[in-house]
C-alpha cells in the first residue's frame, strides 16, 4: 500500500490470471424469489467480470436491510455494518487505499432515512466508488413499514390507512447536493439497462450514485407490478455520453427523450418527471468535480524518517 | 509558603531581600478574551525551563463572551510552580492577579483562596464609572473581611504608556510583574513571548517585550512581596505541554494515519494540536460530518489498513456506542480517545469529570468486551496512545483512552520522548491470506486471532455485526454465538494474564486505602503524603487498565481496614435526604470494584466540575480517620 499513487485503481492483472462469474459467487442469495436484488446481483458479478476486478481488490459496503445482505452473496472482501452507516464506512475504507475498487450497497430506509446525513456528506466528498440504492419503497427487512420513498399513500403497517406524507425524490435530493457528480437510475427488470448503467457508473472519476427501482415481490407487489408490466412507464434519457444502448435495446422502449448529461438544470427538471413516469438512464455526470479520496491518498507512504521528523520538530515546539 | 530569607541579583540589577519558598500558586483571572491563559501558560513555561515543577490548568467559562465584569465569566489560568515535581493543582491560591474585581467571586465560590491570599486588583475600576466604582469599592470592603490581602493596581494606566488598547497588552504586563514577584528569568520570558508571537509582526513582539519589561519594573518599585522558587536543573530533555497535545504526539507517535473526529470540548484541542503537522507525519485528520460518521470512517479505514483512531468527549462517546459494539463484535481493532467532561446530556463541555467510566464499559447492546485505559499525567498521555494502537493491532480489538478536561488542559514538564522506528509497522500487510486459515480463527486459549486486511489475495471475508462464526459466516446456529462471545471474552484474559499487580503508593497495610484512576493521582498522592507525614496510615493505589482490570486487588484491599475510592464523578451521600446504604448510588469506579471484588469498597466523590484538590481529599480522610491532618 505504501508506494500506491490513486490511479493504481487500473492494477495490471498477474500474467495468466482471469476470473470467471464464478470467481465472485459466495453463498446462495438468501432474497425471496422474485426479489429485484437477484438480478442485481447477477449484474454486478458480470460488472466485475466484465471489468476483471481482483476481487481481494474489491469491497463491497453495505448498511442493514434485506439489501444489505449483498456482501455476503459476493467473494469479495465485503462489510455488513450498521442500519444506515455504510457511507462513513466506505469512504473510510476508500481514503487511505485508492487500490481498491468500493461499492456502497444500500436500502431506500437506509440511506434515505437513518442514513441521510451521511448520503448527503458521501455525496459532497465525492470519492471514487459505485453507490447501489436499493429502492423498493418499503421496509423489507423489518416487514412492510413506510419508507422515507414510499409513494403517498402507500398502506404499511406503519401506516394502514396509507401514508401521509410526500416521498422523497432521492434523485433530485442527490442532484441538489454540492460536489454532486453522477447520478443515475435504473430498473431490476431492465438487464440491458442495469448493466450498462453499473459499467458507466464504475468508470466514472468519483461517487457514482444509481438508484435502482427495485421489485418487493413481497411488500409491494400491487406498486411495482403495473410499472413492470406497462410499456409506457418507463422513459429512457438517451445521450451519446449518458447510458448508452445498442439499437436494438434501446427499441424495446416506447419512450426516450434526448438529455445531455452536463446540464445540471436539465437534470433536475428530468427528475421531476418522477410523477408521470420513471426515468431510467444518466441524468448528470460532471468529471472534474473535487475528490476527497485524492487528499485522502497525498501523502501515502511518508517515509519513517519524515514521519518522525516531523513529530521531532512539532515536539521541538515544547522543549525547555 | 515555608521561606527562608536570601539575597538574589536580578537581571536588572536591582538587589531584593527575597524569600525562598519551596511553591507558590499563582491564578490571572479575568473576562474572557483578556489574554488571562497566555499568561499563565507562559508563565508555566518560563517556570518549567527554570528548571522547576509545574502545574497549570485553566479556569473556564462554558460561554464563549459570557457577560463582562461577572461572576460565571471568570476566565484565567492557576499555575502551581514549585522546587520539586507537581502533580495536581495545590489548594488555595498564594497570589492572583484579578483583571476585575468580579470575576473573582467566581474563584471564592469555589474555595480557590485562603486568608492571607495576595489579590493584585486592576484599579480602573475604581474611576471608571459610577456603577463600577461602588461594585469595586464594595467588593474591596469585602475581599479585607474575608482576610485577602489586597493591592491595587493601575495596570491600565501603566499599559497605556506603551499601547494604545490596554486590553491587548495587559497580560503580558501581568506575566511582567509575575517575573519580577517570582524571580524568573527574564530573557527565558522574552524568549517565550517570542515564541508566542511567532506568527505576528515583529511591531507586535516589541510592544509586548516592553510590556514585559515595564510590568516587571513596576512590580520591582512598588511591590513588597518578592520570592525566589529554587529549582533543580537536570541533563535530561524535558518538553512542557498540555494533555491534549501529548495525545496528539501519541496518535503520531503511534504510527496512526487516520484521526476522524467531530469537534466536541474539551477533545476538540487535540486536533487542533496536531493539525499542523500530522500530514507531514503521514497522516490526515478527517473532519466527519457527526460523531457516528468518525467512527465509521475510523472503522472503514482500520478494517482496510492501519489502526486510526477517534477522539471525542461524553456526548461523542453516546453517539458512537453503536459502532463500537460492531468494532467488539467483529473485531476491528480502533483507538478511541474519551477527553471526558461533565454529564449527562451536554452538562459541564468545559469541566472536568470521570463520568464516563461505565458507560465506556458497558454502554452497549449486549456484551461487549473492550480493552479500556486511563492515563494519570501528562506524559502518560502521550505514550499510552502508543501502547492502545499496540493493544488493538495484538488484540484484535478496539480500545479506549480515557482522560478527561483536567488532563486535557492541565500543562506539566516530563522528559522528552524519543521516538522510536519500530513504533512504526510500515504498510498494512498486503501479503496473501494464509491458506486455510479462517477470518476469525479464535485461538482456543487466547481467543485471539489476525485479521486478513482487503488486498491480501485469498483472505476474502464479509465483516458482519451479526453473530458469525470463524469464517464471519452468519450464525443460524445458536451454539455460534455463545462460543463466539467467549472468545472475544477471552480476549480480555488473556491479556489479564500479562498485567502485573499494581504498586500501592504508601505502605501495603493500614487504616484506609484510596483508590483512583486518571487525572487525580497528583492529587491523590500529594494528600496521602501529607497525611502520612502527619502519622497518618494511609496509602493509595492509582488503576490504569480499567478493563481489564489490573491483577492482586483483592489481596491488596484485604490489607486495609477500609478502602475508598477519590473520583470525580458523582455518588450519593449517606445522610442526605432519602439516602440509605440500601439505595446509595457509588462513584463509578467503586461500583465496579466492589462487584469486582465483593469488597466493601466506599467512594469519595463530587460533580463540582472542579479538579480535586490535596486538601479536599485531606479533609475527607480527616473525617474517616478522626484525626487532624491539615495545619
Ligand atoms: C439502529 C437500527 N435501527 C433499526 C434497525 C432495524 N432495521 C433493520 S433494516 C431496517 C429498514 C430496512 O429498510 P431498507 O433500508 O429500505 O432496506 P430493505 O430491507 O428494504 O432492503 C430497519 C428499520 C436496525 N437494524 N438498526
Amino acid at each position: 500500500m505504501i508506494a500506491l499513487q490513486p490511479d493504481f485503481c487500473d492494477i495490471a492483472l498477474p500474467e495468466g490470471e482471469h476470473y470467471s462469474i464464478e470467481d465472485y459467487a459466495s453463498s446462495k442469495a438468501r432474497w425471496c424469489s422474485g426479489c429485484g436484488a437477484h438480478t442485481i446481483l447477477n449484474s454486478v458479478q458480470k460488472l466485475c467480470n466484465d471489468k476483471q476486478l481482483p476481487p481481494e481488490k474489491t469491497v463491497f459496503v453495505s448498511g442493514i436491510g434485506c439489501s444489505s445482505r449483498f456482501p455476503h452473496y459476493m467473494k469479495t472482501y465485503g462489510f455488513h455494518g450498521l442500519h444506515g452507516r455504510a457511507f462513513p464506512v466506505a469512504c473510510g475504507v476508500k481514503f487511505r487505499r485508492p487500490d481498491l475498487n468500493v461499492f456502497v450497497i444500500t436500502g431506500d430506509g437506509d440511506c434515505c432515512s437513518i442514513g441521510a446525513g451521511h448520503w448527503v456528506h458521501a455525496i459532497r466528498y465525492n470519492m471514487k466508488m459505485v453507490v447501489l440504492l436499493f429502492d423498493n419503497a418499503i421496509y423489507g427487512l423489518t416487514k412492510k413499514q413506510t419508507s422515507p420513498t414510499s409513494p403517498f399513500g402507500t398502506v404499511s403497517n406503519t401506516h394502514p390507512a396509507g401514508s401521509v406524507l410526500p416521498p422523497i425524490n432521492p434523485i433530485q435530493a442527490t442532484l441538489g447536493l454540492p460536489n454532486v457528480s453522477f447520478v443515475a437510475q435504473t430498473v431490476d427488470w431492465k438487464p440491458a439497462h442495469l448493466n450498462a448503467t453499473l459499467k458507466k457508473a464504475f468508470d466514472h472519476p468519483g461517487l457514482a450514485f444509481v438508484r435502482i427501482v427495485q421489485r418487493c415481490p413481497i411488500w409491494m407487489r400491487d406498486s411495482y407490478e403495473p410499472t413492470v408490466k406497462d410499456p409506457d412507464a418507463i422513459t429512457v434519457l438517451n445521450h451519446e455520453n449518458g447510458i448508452v444502448l445498442d439499437e436494438k435495446a434501446l427499441k424495446k422502449f416506447r419512450h426516450v427523450n434526448e438529455h445531455d448529461p452536463s446540464d445540471i438544470l436539465k437534470a433536475r427538471e428530468a427528475a421531476e418527471m418522477v410523477k408521470e413516469t420513471t426515468p431510467i438512464g444518466l441524468f448528470y455526470q460532471n468529471k472534474e468535480a473535487i475528490r476527497y479520496d485524492e487528499y485522502g491518498a497525498h501523502n501515502l507512504g511518508t517515509a519513517v524518517e519524515d514521519r518522525i521528523g516531523a513529530i521531532n520538530s512539532m515536539m521541538d515546539r515544547y522543549a525547555i | 509558603m515555608q521561606s527562608t530569607s536570601n539575597t538574589t541579583t536580578t537581571k536588572t540589577d536591582i538587589i531584593f531581600d527575597r524569600k525562598t519558598i519551596k511553591e507558590a500558586v499563582v491564578e490571572i483571572v479575568s473576562d474572557s478574551g483578556e489574554g488571562a491563559q497566555k499568561c499563565g501558560q507562559s508563565l508555566g513555561a518560563i517556570s518549567a525551563k527554570m528548571g522547576n515543577g509545574v502545574w497549570t490548568v485553566e479556569i473556564i467559562p462554558a460561554e464563549i463572551q459570557p457577560p463582562a465584569r461577572s461572576k460565571a465569566g471568570a476566565s484565567g489560568i492557576r499555575v502551581r510552580m514549585g522546587s520539586n515535581k507537581v502533580t495536581n493543582m495545590g489548594d488555595h491560591a498564594d497570589i492572583v492577579v484579578a483583571l476585575n474585581e468580579q470575576v473573582l467571586y467566581g474563584r471564592i465560590d469555589q474555595n480557590a483562596y485562603k486568608s492571607g491570599t495576595y489579590l493584585l486588583i486592576e484599579n480602573k475600576w475604581a474611576t471608571h464609572t459610577p456603577e463600577t466604582q461602588k461594585a469595586y469599592e464594595e467588593s474591596l470592603a469585602q475581599f479585607k473581611e474575608l482576610g485577602y490581602i489586597i493591592h491595587e493596581i493601575p495596570m491600565e494606566k501603566e499599559c497605556l504608556k506603551h499601547v494604545s488598547d490596554a486590553r491587548k497588552g495587559k497580560n503580558m504586563w501581568v506575566l511582567g510583574l509575575l517575573c519580577n514577584i517570582y524571580d524568573r528569568d527574564l530573557e527565558i520570558a522574552a524568549n517565550q513571548i517570542k515564541y508566542v508571537f511567532r506568527k505576528k509582526s515583529d511591531k507586535i513582539i516589541q510592544s509586548n517585550l516592553d510590556l514585559l519589561h515595564a510590568g516587571y519594573a513596576w512590580a520591582n518599585e512598588n511591590l513588597p512581596m518578592h520570592f525566589t522558587i529554587p529549582s533543580r536543573l537536570s541533563d535530561e530533555d524535558f518538553v512542557v505541554m498540555n494533555g491534549n497535545e501529548a495525545l496528539s504526539l501519541g496518535v503520531m507517535a503511534a504510527d496512526i494515519e487516520v484521526c476522524s473526529m467531530y469537534p466536541i470540548t474539551p477533545a476538540t484541542s487535540a486536533t487542533h494540536a496536531m493539525a499542523e503537522t500530522i500530514e507531514s507525519a503521514g497522516g490526515i485528520i478527517h473532519q466527519a460530518e457527526d460523531e457516528i460518521a468518525a467512527i465509521g470512517f475510523a472503522i472503514g479505514a482500520s478494517y482496510a489498513g492501519k489502526t486510526a483512531v477517534t477522539i471525542t468527549s461524553g456526548p461523542g462517546i453516546a453517539l458512537k456506542t453503536e459502532f463500537i459494539g460492531l468494532a467488539v463484535m467483529a473485531e476491528i481493532p480502533l483507538v478511541i480517545i474519551d477527553v471526558q467532561r461533565g454529564g449527562p446530556s451536554t452538562g459541564l463541555p468545559t469541566k472536568v469529570e470521570q463520568g464516563d467510566l461505565l458507560a465506556v464499559l458497558y454502554g452497549a447492546a449486549g456484551d461487549a468486551p473492550k480493552i479500556v485505559l486511563a492515563p494519570s499525567t501528562i506524559e502518560e498521555c502521550f505514550h499510552y496512545i502508543i501502547l492502545a494502537r499496540k493493544l488493538a493491532d495484538s488484540f484484535r480489538s478496539p480500545v479506549f483512552v480515557l482522560t478527561d478536561a483536567n488532563l486535557a488542559t492541565g500543562v506539566q514538564p516530563f522528559p522528552r520522548p524519543t521516538i522510536k522506528p519500530d513504533w512504526f509497522t510500515g504498510p498494512a500487510n498486503q501479503a496473501p491470506w494464509k491458506k486455510g486459515v479462517k477470518a476469525y480463527d479464535w485461538d482456543a486459549e487466547t481467543g485471539l486471532s489476525d485479521r486478513p486486511i482487503p488486498g491480501q489475495k485469498g483472505g476474502m471475508y464479509t465483516l458482519t455485526g451479526l453473530a458469525h462464526d470463524e469464517e464471519s459466516h452468519v450464525a443460524y446456529d445458536p451454539s455460534i454465538n455463545q462460543r463466539a462471545a467467549e472468545s472475544r471474552s477471552r480476549k480480555l484474559a488473556a491479556l489479564h494474564k500479562t498485567l502485573k499487580v499494581p504498586v500501592v503508593n504508601g505502605s501495603e497495610t493500614g487504616d484506609l486505602l484510596l483508590v483512583g484512576w486518571g487525572s487525580t493521582r497528583g492529587a491523590i498522592e500529594e494528600a496521602v503524603e501529607r497525611a502520612r507525614e502527619k502519622g497518618a496510615n494511609v496509602s493509595s493505589l492509582h488503576l490504569h487498565f480499567l478493563s481489564p482490570i489490573e491483577p492482586g486487588l483483592k489481596g491488596i484491599f484485604s490489607k486495609f481496614k477500609k478502602v475508598m475510592t477519590v473520583e470525580i464523578n458523582y455518588s450519593d451521600t449517606i445522610g442526605n435526604p432519602l439516602i440509605t446504604e440500601e439505595n446509595r448510588r457509588y462513584a463509578q469506579l467503586a461500583w465496579y470494584l466492589r462487584a469486582h471484588t465483593l469488597m466493601d469498597v466506599d467512594c469519595f466523590s463530587n460533580v463540582y466540575g472542579q479538579p480535586l484538590s490535596p486538601i479536599q481529599i485531606l479533609k475527607m480522610m480527616e473525617k474517616q480517620l478522626d484525626l487532624t491532618l491539615i495545619d
